[in-house]
C-alpha cells in the first residue's frame, strides 16, 4: 500500500473530502425511488421508427445522434492532440518476435476481423455496433503495430487521413443531407433510416479503430507517399 | 434472487473493490496496471450481470483492451526509454 | 438488498477509492490509474441505476455510458501523452509544483 503524500495534515483532508462524498453519493443513490422506468417505455414504443431492432443503437444513433457525433469529434480532436506533442517511435529496442506471437498474430489478425464486421452488423438487431467493432479492430491493430509494424506501415498520408477522418465525415455528410432534405439535422426518412445507420456505423467503425491504433502508438507517424 | 445470483453478486463486487484498491495502491505500479486490466475483464462481467451486453462488449475491449494497452504502453516509455526516444527533439 | 443498490454501492466504492488515489498521489501515471477507476465507478453508478425497472433497463444511461467509456478512453490517451513530455521535461513524470 503506497500513499505519496505523507504529510498528516493533507491524509486528514482527503480521508475528510472522500468520506464526506461517498456518503453523500450513498444518500442520493438511496433516496431514489427503486422502480423507475426511466425512457425505456418511449423508446420500445418509437423502436419501429428508428430503422434498427436494438433499443442501445436506436437510441445511440438515432435518438441521441448529435451525441454519438460529437463523441467521434472527441476521439478525433484527442488525435490531433496526440499528434500535435510530436512524432512517434516504436517503443521497444529489441522487437517482440518468437514462434508463438508470430503464429498468433498471424491467425488471430483474420479472424478479428471477421468478428469485427459480425459484431458490426449484428448491432442493428442485438448488442453490437460501431463501437465495439471499432475496438476490436483497434485490438487487433495493436497486436499487429507492436509484433509486425510493417503491415500496417504507418505513414502520415492522405489516404490515412482520410480513413482517420472518414467516420466523423460521413457523420456530418449524413448529418447536413437530412437539414437539407427535411429542415431538421439528423432527422432521418423513415424508410432509409436503417441503412443511413449502417453506413455511418460502417465508416465509424473503420475512423474508430484506426485513430484508437494511433493513440496507442502516442505521436504523428511520418510523412508518407501521397503528401 | 436465488443463493447462488447472491453469492456470484456478492464475490464479485468484492472483487472488483478489492482490485480497484490494488489498482490504485499498490507498491509496484506494474501490478497496479496488471489490477486495472484486470478490473475492465470483471466489469465486462458486472455489466452482463447488469443486462448491459453492448456496454460489457465496449468494456471488454475498450476498458480492459484498449486502456490496458495504453497504459503499458506509458509504462515502457516512462520506465525504459529507448535511445531514439532519449536523443529525440521536442516539438514538430 | 436488491441487485440495482448492491452494484451501485459497489459503483461508489470504486469512486471513493479512486477519489483517494487522486488526491493522495504525486506519480502522474497513478493519478491517471485512480482517475479512470473513478470513471468505472461513476459508469457502474449509472448502469446499476438504469437496472432499476423489472423489465429491460433503461436503454440512454446505457447509451451514455457507452459515449462516457470511449471519451474517457480519448481523455487517457492525450494525458498518457502530456505525461511522457512531463517527463521529457522535468526529468520525472511528477508536476513541478508537487515535487517539493
Amino acid at each position: 500500500m503506497v500513499i505519496e503524500r505523507y504529510r498528516p495534515f493533507t491524509v486528514m483532508v482527503a480521508v475528510v473530502v472522500v468520506t464526506v462524498s461517498t456518503l453523500l453519493l450513498v444518500w442520493a443513490i438511496g433516496s431514489l425511488p427503486p422502480e423507475s422506468p426511466g425512457l425505456s417505455a418511449q423508446v420500445s414504443a418509437n423502436l419501429i421508427n428508428s430503422g434498427v431492432q436494438a433499443e442501445v443503437t436506436a437510441v445511440l444513433l438515432n435518438f441521441r445522434g448529435y451525441d454519438t457525433l460529437l463523441e467521434v469529434s472527441v476521439l478525433l480532436t484527442a488525435l490531433l492532440g496526440v499528434w500535435y506533442l510530436g512524432p512517434f517511435h516504436i517503443t521497444s529496442d529489441t522487437p517482440v518476435r518468437g514462434l508463438v506471437m508470430d503464429n498468433m498474430v498471424r491467425f488471430l489478425t483474420p479472424v478479428m476481423i471477421l468478428v469485427t464486421g459480425y459484431v458490426l452488423w449484428l448491432g442493428s438487431h442485438a448488442a453490437g455496433g460501431a463501437f465495439q467493432a471499432g475496438a476490436l479492430l483497434a485490438g487487433a491493430g495493436v497486436l499487429v503495430q507492436v509484433v509486425r509494424p510493417e503491415w500496417l506501415a504507418l505513414r502520415d498520408s492522405r489516404t490515412f487521413r482520410g480513413l482517420l477522418i472518414a467516420g466523423p465525415a460521413v457523420f456530418v455528410l449524413v448529418a447536413a443531407g437530412m437539414m437539407l432534405l427535411s429542415g431538421s439535422m439528423l432527422e432521418y426518412p423513415r424508410e432509409h433510416a436503417g441503412s443511413l445507420i449502417l453506413l455511418i456505423e460502417a465508416a465509424s467503425t473503420l475512423s474508430i479503430a484506426a485513430i484508437l491504433t494511433m493513440l496507442f502508438t502516442g505521436g504523428r507517424p511520418h510523412p508518407g507517399a501521397g503528401n | 434472487m436465488t443463493l447462488m445470483e447472491y453469492l456470484f453478486d456478492g464475490l464479485l463486487g468484492i472483487t472488483l473493490i478489492w482490485l480497484a484498491a490494488r489498482a490504485v495502491f499498490a507498491q509496484s505500479l506494474f501490478g497496479a496496471i496488471l489490477s486495472f486490466i484486470g478490473l475492465g475483464m470483471l466489469m465486462a462481467l458486472a455489466w452482463v450481470r447488469l443486462s448491459a451486453p453492448d456496454v460489457a462488449l465496449a468494456e471488454a475491449a475498450l476498458g480492459g483492451g484498449v486502456t490496458g494497452a495504453l497504459l503499458l504502453a506509458a509504462y515502457n516509455r516512462l520506465h525504459h526509454p529507448t535511445s531514439n526516444q532519449m536523443n529525440q527533439q521536442d516539438g514538430h | 438488498m436488491s441487485q440495482y443498490l448492491w452494484y451501485a454501492l459497489v459503483g461508489t466504492g470504486l469512486f471513493s477509492i479512486g477519489l483517494l488515489g487522486l488526491i493522495l498521489h504525486r506519480h502522474l501515471l497513478r493519478r491517471m490509474l485512480a482517475l479512470n477507476v473513478m470513471s468505472t465507478g461513476v459508469f457502474m453508478i449509472f448502469v446499476a441505476l438504469a437496472n432499476r425497472n423489472s423489465a429491460l433497463p433503461d436503454p440512454v444511461p446505457l447509451a451514455m455510458v457507452l459515449t462516457g467509456l470511449v471519451v474517457s478512453v480519448s481523455a487517457t490517451a492525450l494525458g498518457l501523452v502530456l505525461i511522457e513530455k512531463v517527463q521529457r521535461q522535468h526529468g520525472t513524470p511528477v508536476l513541478p509544483e508537487d515535487d517539493a
